[in-house]
């Protein structure tokens, strides 16, 4: 029976660490808000998981569009429907890759340094001193990180997908010929506000509550050794991949699976 | 003499393993006292419970009459305005100057204007020496620096109790003596009451107004320092003078050697 009590003993664990990591977030944003404190602390975060990201991002996002511009061109010159490779792009990179490929590199990217920042605070004794201080850590510090990350990524995420609409256009027009007019014009007709564009920022908003929510917790929970930093570090890449691809399936069957 | 806090009966454990069995101690207001032992006996655990970072298993602990075990959190950060903490690293915010640091409790706590802020940051940094380091990052600081910056920082709200953790691990003989110094000629014009966990015996025996001697999960001597010099007490003996064996035993407890060596030959 000792199989039955070590699945009991990791449910309970892993039950009582979603238990505490619901708690920190209610203690973060569920609280009487403090703009005058929290807004310069929020841009100051933004700067960090935002604007720092960018190159990344922005990088990432031109080679993608340009590698779907080349692997389309290929596919679609066989029924000689290159004009629509704008659209394609488009699509792709609005319903799926912008939002789920910022995602995951935000999670490497900006992710891993929160829990790595946090879980050296508390083993810096910083967040101890600001308990100590009358100062709540979940305010001061979880707040404006979580308030930073679920305002940039959807910005990183349409950066993503302009970008990558952009290297596209790059390969397919300038450099294999596509007709300019073509790309534009029917990815202009083709993409759908709501259903493509709204739904790319909602699904990256979902990805961006997901990530930050998981970084902030692995970090503020760490065992405050180096040891214990560098497992929730990786915890958190591995974890909020893992949720972002399965939270993708779910929203996508939600979004555009059911007609 | 006023009692600021009262422990009465506390037991504590942690991941299962009994750090405090039924201790209690009382922390006389306006006067400095010591919690010694020895290393990981939980000396630090016991300033937190104070603080009221952890809760004890049983018993109370009141600060001025009101339990602290029993504070919502919201009274309980009332409170803590009125208590500081010097942590063993210093805890400096690593992304803030020395300046900022010390005038971040000013901040976040007072609405005094930033000329007065600015007043109050330079006062409390000419009092430990460190006027001219109200610029620097506390990663250019030496460890005796920041610890004396955290002291200052510590003192910014003008706390009636400060807990000071390990004040003098790891600091060189001139680095200590201005600690010693001080922590004495602050309790001293600030009236404040001190509470000073440590293990540097020698240091605290100058400073120290009533000694705690905390081993085995028990107070095993209490007293003014001149008391726990003639205490009877073995164990407060092997503490105070350093004895390698005695009744904290230099062995882990292990299986008899001979027997571990030559496995079931011997």
């Amino acid at each position: 029976m000792n199989w039955l009590a070590g699945i009991g003993a990791v449910t309970i664990g892993k039950l009582s660490s979603f238990g505490r990591a619901t708690l920190m977030l209610f203690g973060a944003i569920i609280a009487k808000p403090q703009f005058i404190k929290n807004v310069p602390l929020t841009i100051k975060q933004i700067y960090a998981v935002g604007v720092q990201s960018l190159l990344i991002i922005v990088v990432s996002g031109l080679f993608i569009g340009m590698v779907m511009a080349l692997q389309g061109y290929t596919i679609l010159v066989g029924y000689g429907a290159e004009g629509s490779l704008g659209p394609m792009v488009a699509l792709s990179l609005l319903r799926e890759l912008g939002p789920v490929v910022t995602a995951l590199l935000f999670a490497g990217r900006a992710g891993s340094a929160l829990t790595a920042e946090i879980g050296l605070m508390k083993a810096t004794e910083q967040l101890s001193s600001l308990e100590m201080m009358a100062v709540d850590p979940l305010r001061r510090i979880i707040a404006p990180r979580f308030w930073a990350g679920m305002i940039s990524m959807p910005m990183l995420a349409l950066i993503f997908s302009a970008v990558g609409i952009l290297g596209g256009h790059v390969v397919g027009v300038d450099w294999l010929g596509v007709d300019s007019g073509s790309y534009w014009s029917i990815m202009q007709s083709t993409v759908d506000w709501d259903k493509d564009v709204v739904n790319g920022i909602i699904k990256s908003a979902v990805f961006a509550f997901v990530i930050v929510w998981i970084a902030t917790y692995k970090g503020y929970d760490s065992i405050p050794t180096s040891e214990g930093i560098s497992k929730a570090t990786t915890e958190t890449v591995v974890y909020s991949s893992l949720a972002v691809l399965g939270l993708d399936f779910v929203l996508t069957a939600l979004m555009f699976g059911i007609e | 003499m006023e009692n600021l806090i009262e422990i009465d009966n506390l037991s504590f454990s942690r991941s299962g393993r009994l750090i405090y069995d039924d201790i209690s101690l009382r922390i006389q207001k306006g006067k400095t006292t010591a919690i010694m032992g020895p290393s990981g006996i939980g000396k630090t655990t016991m300033l937190r419970l104070m603080g009221g970072q952890l809760t004890p298993d049983s018993g109370d602990i009141r600060f001025k009459g009101e339990s602290i075990p029993q504070m919502r959190r919201k009274r309980l950060f009332e409170v803590r305005r009125q208590m500081s903490m010097l942590f063993q690293s210093g805890a400096m915010f690593t992304d803030m100057t020395v300046y900022d640091n010390i005038a971040f409790p000013l901040r976040e706590h007072t609405s005094l204007s930033e000329d007065l802020i600015k007043t109050v940051v330079q006062l409390k940094l000419q009092a430990v020496g460190l006027r001219g380091a109200a610029h620097l990052m506390p990663a250019e600081l030496s460890g005796g620096m920041a610890r004396r910056a955290a002291l200052a920082r510590a003192i910014a709200l003008d706390p009636e109790l400060i807990m000071y953790d390990e004040p003098f691990a790891g600091q060189d003989p001139i680095s200590m003596g201005v600690l010693v110094k001080l922590i004495k000629a602050l309790n001293d014009a600030l009236k404040l009451t001190s509470v000073v966990v440590t293990h540097d015996v020698t240091e605290v025996l100058t400073i120290a107004d009533y000694i705690y001697i905390l081993a085995e999960k028990k107070v095993i001597g209490s007293g003014t320092p001149e008391e726990i010099k003639n205490s009877d007490s073995p164990l407060v003996q092997q503490f105070l003078q350093g004895l390698a064996d005695g009744p904290v035993p230099f062995h882990y407890p292990a299986g008899d050697i001979k027997q571990a060596l030559l496995g079931s030959n011997s």
